[in-house]
């Protein structure tokens, strides 16, 4: 039970980070962390399912499609 | 002011979903379908994980709109960096660094080779076509940023593509002429917990982790490509 409040504590900080910072790349390392927790706490609760696509899917692919997007366009945020 | 109004609204939306989120009770079971199928499932598609007997057997059709949906964003992906991306061409860059490109060499296959595992072991093992896709797609990730010399052929990735979304729906056709309806299991189930059962469900969920794969590889490979 702690371990899991202290995995959604940590991941409500992602969450937060991911939408203050102004460097789009650490907002987008931080997203990662939410979908990474994501993908943990999924499997805690018995779906390896869905935990196996996020962490495939959420922590993979979508950062590094998301990095190569900013890298074509602006790394910060006005 | 404006700042306060939205907080306002934030607070007034966060408690009405609060609201009606407690009244849910969560943990006990409300429909009957569901432990029809943890029941009935097994014997019913010949799939041991029960999560692959819904998705692929009695709810194929919703997962053929999946599929669409994903084959919609990478057509809309790519239809964007066409129109608006300006001439496309693939410039040599340089190689990677050594620990980069030995370990693309080393990992490139093992990955393939889980992802494959995981989408044709969809009905015995957590996981299945989707999830293996996106391995399948990681591990071309890894080939562009370890081995940026090569390339995968683009007519490869939409030839797979097609083919896999074409062997889906005539497996779904073939069970309306065979039973009468839209993606009828009309293969025989086999003996459940070995690798050849549970019918239809292992051909569209190898058929759907080829189509997710070469998908996602087909976006990532669109996105790769240097702009002039």
């Amino acid at each position: 039970m702690i371990f899991v409040s202290i995995l959604i504590i940590f991941m409500l900080a992602g969450a937060i980070s991911a939408s203050v910072f102004k460097n789009l790349i650490n907002s987008v390392i931080a997203l990662a962390l939410v979908s990474l927790i994501a993908a943990i706490l999924f499997y805690i609760l018995q779906a390896p399912d869905v935990a196996m696509a996020e962490a495939a899917i959420g922590t993979g692919l979508t950062t590094a499609i998301f990095l190569i997007t900013i890298r074509r366009t602006e790394r910060t945020e006005e | 002011m404006r700042r306060i109004v939205s907080l306002i609204l934030l607070a007034v939306v966060a408690v009405g979903v609060a609201l009606s989120l407690s009244r849910i009770p969560f943990g006990t079971p409300k429909t009957r379908v569901g432990e029809y199928y943890i029941r009935e499932g097994r014997k019913e598609t010949g799939a041991v994980n029960i999560v692959t007997a819904v998705v692929v057997n009695y709810r194929g059709f919703d997962t053929l709109g999946e599929v669409t949906v994903l084959f919609t964003a990478a057509v809309g992906v790519g239809a964007v960096l066409q129109l608006f991306g300006g001439k496309s061409k693939y410039i040599k860059r340089r190689p990677a660094s050594l620990i980069l490109r030995t370990g693309c060499r080393f990992l490139f296959p093992l990955i393939l080779l889980v992802g494959a595992y995981i989408f044709i072991h969809g009905h015995l093992t957590p996981g299945g076509g989707f999830q293996g896709g996106a391995v399948v797609a990681s591990a071309y990730l890894l080939f562009y940023l370890g081995c940026r010399e090569r390339r995968i052929s683009e007519e490869a990735t939409q030839a797979v593509e097609s083919l896999s979304g074409l062997v889906f729906l005539v497996v779904g056709v073939l069970g309306l002429f065979a039973g009468g309806y839209f993606l009828l299991n009309f293969l025989p189930k086999g003996d459940p917990g070995s690798l050849l059962s549970a019918g239809v469900i292992p051909v569209i969920y190898i058929a759907i982790g080829f189509k997710v794969g070469s998908e996602l590889a087909g976006i990532i490979d669109k996105l790769m490509e240097e702009t002039e």
